[in-house]
């Protein structure tokens, strides 16, 4: 019975992981099917609970699978369900990397790495204006990142630490004396 | 290091930070060399944050250094969720604890607009590298267009058109 459900873990997530082009979001809506809808591990309720609790942990948005194996199994199915997330797409880049860098120099290799870093550049813009538009600052959001940006082109050797704790006590501030934005 | 940033990754912003470490502090690998792989980890299947970590593990020390970057990333994390779920139901009281998310978030991204501010610059200087940009981030980024879809039509043009280029110069 455990192992079964141990099985079933596999099963959903190493496919997810092989097809999650563009990062964990790209599957969030088929992880919240099979995970409710299908197998009913958790209720719709537990998932939305369980996504606003990955989003506050730090580390990658799809620790959400984490937790989703951590009910389905305790400990083992968390590591279990981690791991069937993470590893299939973790091997598959490490064999592109391989191949990736041997043949480095060559012209057609160069060609690709010139004409995918705009693109690569355009997908990183593209989920900045995401993430901020899904935050609830508003224009205070983007004048913390832009602050912090210049800050740190500034004083490059800056930990970045201090301005993440920085850009947390100047919401927490504003909050507390009721600035309208937030 | 992997760890560090692992653990204290809050919100997305993480990218930015292992440019900040890999390339500015430690040198680990030239600028080129780290677009060429953000570009690669953003395309293929997997957490961003992850297939970047696997690319420069890869590069210092092979499957070990890939297998390092794997554990140390997703290690800290693991633990931090699991914790965050006991405590969850005592923390949906605490009111300030959602604008402190968002702060954090917001000056994570940040250490991604260095990279943005860098990266367009460089790859900018060719009137085709500008174009692939901004079709990239409007398809994706504006438009909602499915990233496959946008990749599968500007990567093939602006990998034509950089080859082209360098032939060009070649002669």
């Amino acid at each position: 019975m455990r192992n079964d459900s141990l099985l079933a873990l596999l099963a959903v997530f190493v496919p997810f992981s092989l097809v999650s082009i563009g990062g964990g979001t790209s599957v969030l809506a088929g992880i919240q099917h099979e995970a409710v809808d299908v197998h009913h591990w958790v209720t719709t309720r537990e998932f939305v609970d369980l996504f606003a609790i990955s989003r506050a942990a730090p580390g990658p948005g799809s620790m959400l699978t984490t937790l989703i194996g951590w009910h389905v199994g305790g400990f083992v199915g968390a590591l279990v369900a981690t791991f069937a997330l993470f590893l299939p797409s973790s091997m598959l880049c490490y064999g592109f990397a391989m191949v990736w860098r041997r043949y480095r120099g060559r012209r057609w290799h160069t060609a690709l790495e010139q004409g995918l870093a705009p693109i690569g550049i355009g997908l990183m813009m593209a989920g900045v204006v995401a993430i901020l538009r899904i935050s609830s600052g508003g224009i205070l959001s983007w004048t913390i990142a832009f602050g912090s940006a210049g800050l740190l082109s500034w004083r490059p050797k800056l930990h970045p630490l201090l301005l993440l704790l920085l850009g947390g006590g100047i919401f927490v501030a504003l909050r507390a004396v009721h600035w309208p934005v937030l | 290091m992997f760890f560090r940033i692992g653990l204290l990754s809050f919100g997305g912003g993480v990218s930015g930070w292992v440019y900040r470490e890999v390339v500015v502090l430690r040198r680990w690998m030239d600028e080129d060399e780290f677009m060429s792989g953000l570009a690669l980890s953003q395309i293929l299947p997997g957490a961003n944050i992850t297939n970047l970590s696997i690319y420069v593990g890869q590069k210092l020390h092979g499957l070990a250094g890939a297998a390092a970057t794997f554990i140390g990333l997703l290690s800290g994390p693991f633990f931090a969720v699991l914790a965050l779920a006991g405590v969850y139901s005592a923390l949906k009281t605490v009111s300030y604890a959602e604008p402190a998310m968002d702060g954090v978030a917001a000056a994570a991204i940040g250490l991604l607009l260095i990279i943005v501010a860098r990266g367009a610059r460089r790859t900018t200087r060719s009137p085709q590298g500008l174009i692939a940009l901004l079709a990239t981030f409007i398809g994706v980024g504006l438009l909602h267009f499915s990233l496959l879809l946008v990749v599968a039509v500007v990567g093939p043009l602006s990998v034509i058109a950089a080859w082209r280029r360098n032939v060009a110069d070649a002669q």
